[in-house]
């Protein structure tokens, strides 16, 4: 069991010995990432400080057949950085340099643990941004966004980390570095790029990234508006989109996610209301103000309650504040929750909730709602006492909520990622086919698996499949296959 | 399909008894307050310095459940992540479960020091800091030979003598202010009337190091408390208020040093307490918490606490009196992290600084990352604290400030030895009391 010594020494050598942890409290705190349900210890894990460290250090693993993990700042929420048993975890955390901020071609190229909100601080100067903004930008990655293609409030408009992604370096599981990609955004081929892009961490580990960054909007409106039901604000986001306007970001709070996140930021949300609405609208300033003035009378007319428009850029930041720390502060309102995370066709939004809060009511447990209504992305909370022996209902219900939006023809995951939480029900989404391509796909960046192993497709192992009584295999009873 | 994202703590079974003792364990309730999120993460010094998870404020919280829970042993590497910290509590401003960061802290450093041997050099390193800090007589004395000294450093081989000092022993000499004879022997008076019509009476904490290496800010701060009405007191016979050995787990003396300003403090006909020092604010309202399981005393130090007050809140309350005269330039305002962080007074000493004419407040970017003072950080651990220091001198060169003020001796000394002599380095009051009085600012 476990890593021997001279193969740690190994590490300790191609990087430095304060590079290396492997005392076992140490690496405890490596143990899970945002999703502590899941908890592994991993054997040693390592710090490199360079892109060429890394690569390094993946040689030595592939040499040995050591299994791998890719850590940034740890917040995923699919347990994508769960460490692997008898493996190393390779934290990002120390490749944090912003390398080029590129005004003219509006590029920059940073390392991976730079933080989603410090491109946008680099590129600030310049009037630019980077534009995904997942609700954990002060603190998750770039890295960690390129392995998960993450969202975010913005990417309504603006599209996913995929489309904002020139270009990755990345560290294959032999230790060889190649580019995917190239700055342009143009390349020849198959578009190796995509296919990395929201991998999960499970095709190399990315040392160079370089993104695309957008002018910053001559005008931001933002408005706040209270319903008197999650329907009617589910009306209002059809409606705006409808009426051919493509707001940068749609949000929809119900009661309990307003009462945490204005019990964690006093932003002004309305506690009480059944639904709150966030709108913005960015671009030209004219453009912005019609559409501004559209967006008000569509909420007006489906009953709104309170209008609260921004009046400056510290009233539109602290609106964003309660958003993005949601999730959170519901912590401040539960002992204990479950975070969900699935998509369906906004058309049938209302409808989902409706089915979503008698699912609860039935289950006897409070689920929160907090999403970015425009792509009906759904951020479903189940809120839930351990001490009072409520775990196995409310993971009951969170998995219900997941499967009702498959049933609506939505997805599993819109943003959070599959990662070790949700690959035992990627077949209910996917076929067998599906799921050996995606299988194939991997063998080829990977074929030994070294490379975030248990992640994102299905075991037999991992899914809780175990041996049991033996049942002959269809081929073996046509006689096309005998077992010795 | 999904598992718990709510709680880091209800997920770790207790596989053996926990291993703090029974005197104010970590309480498990402000442990699962920790969803594990990592938005405390950035705003770590102590991470943003090393990028380890084991010196976050999520990890060392894991940690502390972890040895809460039977898994882990106090010695060895928790003991080792936990002096790591600060005490910045950037964390508890960051957080938005609302961890209560500081409680936990409060109790586990005690525990270490209860529970965890420390190394012979180490613990004789401590017990001379604590021997010497919290005494004003002992201080006044060292400041003597320290005037002396400052002297002979100029001379090129005591300098060079200097240069050759053990790490810590390095620090402590560089960090020495500019030491006035007079200054550190200087008293303060025991009544100031207010000027003109007397708006109310507080009694003012005159403090240990502020009052020996910062004895103009008290001057100052009295000068001004009653040029904007208010009677000032200052008790003499007035101790250490406890915040360095508090701040560093020293429960015992911390709770002696508290029950003995509380004494001194609480017969005066003063509406509040106030004190110009960040840290000793921090610590007096902790009293009623800290002594709450007293029965003896948990009600007195609860009416003291809720009479402490930083000096610029007593200031912010109403509407300024005295006259100011225009001071004009860019002042750079630094949040000392144990008022802005811990005690969450941010908006009162911009309002202060703000009733001054002709001033142009600036802010400094990475606000809320501490300048690496921290009590008595930068002498047990001077590497991390000068990196620290550095950081913060570039942060403040970067908005080419004429002036730099923060309300922390520790801050002032910290950020002085990183910034050099270029910028002055003064405590807000400083800067009110000038323009009141019409007098140019003081250099230090």
């Amino acid at each position: 069991m476990g890593l021997s010594y001279a193969v740690r020494r190994e590490f300790e050598y191609t990087l430095s010995p304060q590079d290396v942890i492997s005392d076992p409290v140490r690496c405890r705190a490596y143990e899970c990432d945002g999703l502590t349900g899941y908890r592994v210890i991993p054997d040693l894990v390592l710090l490199p400080r360079t892109a060429e460290q890394v690569a390094s250090a993946v040689r030595v693993c592939a040499e040995h057949g050591i299994p791998f993990v890719a850590r940034g700042a740890g917040t995923g929420l699919s347990g994508g950085a769960l460490p692997v048993a008898d493996g190393v975890v390779i934290s990002l955390a120390r490749l944090k340099r912003v390398l080029e901020v590129d005004p003219v071609n509006r590029r920059a190229v940073v390392e991976p643990g730079v933080t989603n909100l410090e491109i946008t601080k680099a590129a600030a100067p310049h009037g630019l941004y980077y534009a995904p903004d997942p609700s954990s930008q002060q603190v998750c990655t770039i890295g960690g966004n390129v392995a998960e293609n993450s969202g975010g409030a913005h990417c309504l408009k603006y599209g996913f980390t995929t489309n904002h992604v020139l270009s990755v370096e990345v560290v294959l599981a032999d230790g060889s570095v190649v580019t995917l990609g190239s700055d342009t955004g143009e390349q020849l081929g198959p578009d190796l790029r995509g296919t990395f892009l929201g991998s999960e961490g499970t095709l190399g580990i990315t040392t160079k990234i370089t993104v695309r960054l957008l002018r910053t909007p001559e005008s931001v409106r933002t408005l706040l508006a209270d319903f008197p039901s999650i329907a009617a604000a589910g009306d209002v986001v059809s409606d705006v989109v409808a009426a051919g306007i493509v707001p940068a970001a749609v949000e929809m709070m119900d009661t309990l996610a307003i009462e945490a996140a204005e019990e964690a930021v006093h932003a002004g949300y309305t506690v009480g209301v059944p639904a709150a609405l966030v709108v913005e609208l960015d671009g030209p300033t004219e453009e912005c103000d019609v559409q501004f003035e559209q967006v008000k009378q569509i909420c007006e007319r489906h009953g709104c309650t309170r209008l609260h428009i921004a009046g400056s850029p510290e009233e539109r930041a602290a609106i964003w504040r309660g958003r993005k720390a949601a999730f959170a502060a519901v912590g401040r309102i539960s002992p204990d929750y479950f975070v969900q995370d699935g998509v369906v066709p906004r058309t049938r939004l209302a409808e989902v909730l409706d089915r979503i809060a008698g699912m609860g009511a039935d289950a006897g447990l409070r689920v929160a709602n907090v999403f970015h209504a425009g792509d009906g992305n759904l951020h479903p909370l189940v809120l839930y006492s351990a001490a009072a022996g409520e775990t196995e209902r409310a993971e009951k219900l969170s998995g219900e909520i997941a499967e009702l939006c498959v049933e609506m023809g939505g997805s599993l995951s819109g943003e959070h990622g599959i990662g070790t939480d949700k690959a035992c029900s990627m077949p209910k989404m996917f076929t067998e086919d599906d799921l050996a391509v995606m299988r194939r796909v991997r063998g080829a960046f990977d074929p030994r698996g070294l490379c975030n192993p248990g992640k994102v497709l299905p075991t037999p192992r991992l899914c809780g499949e175990r041996p049991g009584k033996y049942k002959p295999h269809p081929l073996e009873e046509s006689g096309v296959i005998e077992r010795l | 399909m999904t598992t718990p994202a709510g709680s880091a703590e209800t997920n770790l079974p207790q596989t053996g008894p926990s291993s703090f003792d029974e005197r104010r364990p970590p309480e498990p309730e402000l442990l699962a307050d920790c969803v594990h999120c990592g938005f405390c993460l950035p705003t770590c010094p102590t991470y943003q310095l090393w990028g380890e998870e084991m010196d976050s404020p999520r990890g060392r919280i894991y940690l502390m459940d972890l040895a809460s829970k039977g898994e882990i042993a106090l010695d060895g590497p928790f003991t080792e992540h936990i002096d790591a910290c600060l005490g910045c509590m950037a964390c508890v401003t960051a957080c938005p479960s609302g961890v209560q960061y500081d409680r936990l802290l409060e109790s586990v450093r005690p525990q270490i020091e209860r529970n965890v041997p420390r190394e012979p050099g180490d613990a004789l390193f401590r017990k001379a800091i604590f021997a010497l800090f919290p005494y004003r007589r002992r201080l006044r004395l060292a400041a003597l030979p320290g005037a002396l000294y400052q002297r002979l450093r100029r001379i090129p081989a005591v300098s060079r003598m200097a240069s050759k000092l053990p790490g810590r022993l390095a620090a402590m000499e560089s960090l020495l202010p500019p030491v006035s004879v007079r200054d550190a022997f200087a008293g303060l008076p025991v009544h100031t009337p207010a000027a003109g019509q007397r708006r109310g009476r507080v009694a003012l904490l005159s403090g240990c190091v502020q009052d020996v290496f910062f004895h103009r800010v008290n001057v100052a701060t009295v000068r001004v408390l009653a040029a904007e009405g208010y009677d000032v007191l200052v008790p003499r016979g007035q101790q250490c208020c406890g915040a360095l050995e508090l701040h560093a787990g020293r429960e015992d003396p911390a709770l002696t040093r508290a029950k003995r300003t509380i004494a001194d403090f609480e017969g005066l006909a003063a509406e509040y307490f106030v004190t110009n020092v960040a840290g000793c604010g921090s610590s007096m309202k902790e009293y009623g918490h800290l002594l709450a399981d007293d029965p003896a005393w948990a009600e007195r130090a609860a009416a003291f606490s809720a009479k402490v007050r930083d000096v610029h809140e007593v200031l912010a309350e109403g509407e300024p009196r005295a006259s100011r005269h225009p001071v004009r330039g860019r002042v750079a305002y630094h949040d000392a992290c144990h008022l802005g962080h811990a005690q969450k007074v941010r908006a009162q000493p911009r309002a202060v600084l703000r009733s001054i004419p002709g001033v142009e407040l600036v802010d400094l970017p990475e606000a809320e990352l501490c300048c690496g003072s921290a009590g008595i950080y930068n002498m047990i651990a001077p590497d991390a604290a000068a990196e620290l220091g550095a950081r913060k001198a570039e942060n403040v060169r970067s908005v080419t400030p004429d002036v730099i003020v923060t309300a922390n001796p520790g801050c002032l000394l910290q950020i002085g030895k990183h910034l050099g002599k270029d910028i002055p380095l003064l405590h807000p009051v400083q800067l009110l009391d000038a323009s009141i009085r019409g007098v140019p600012i003081p250099r230090t």
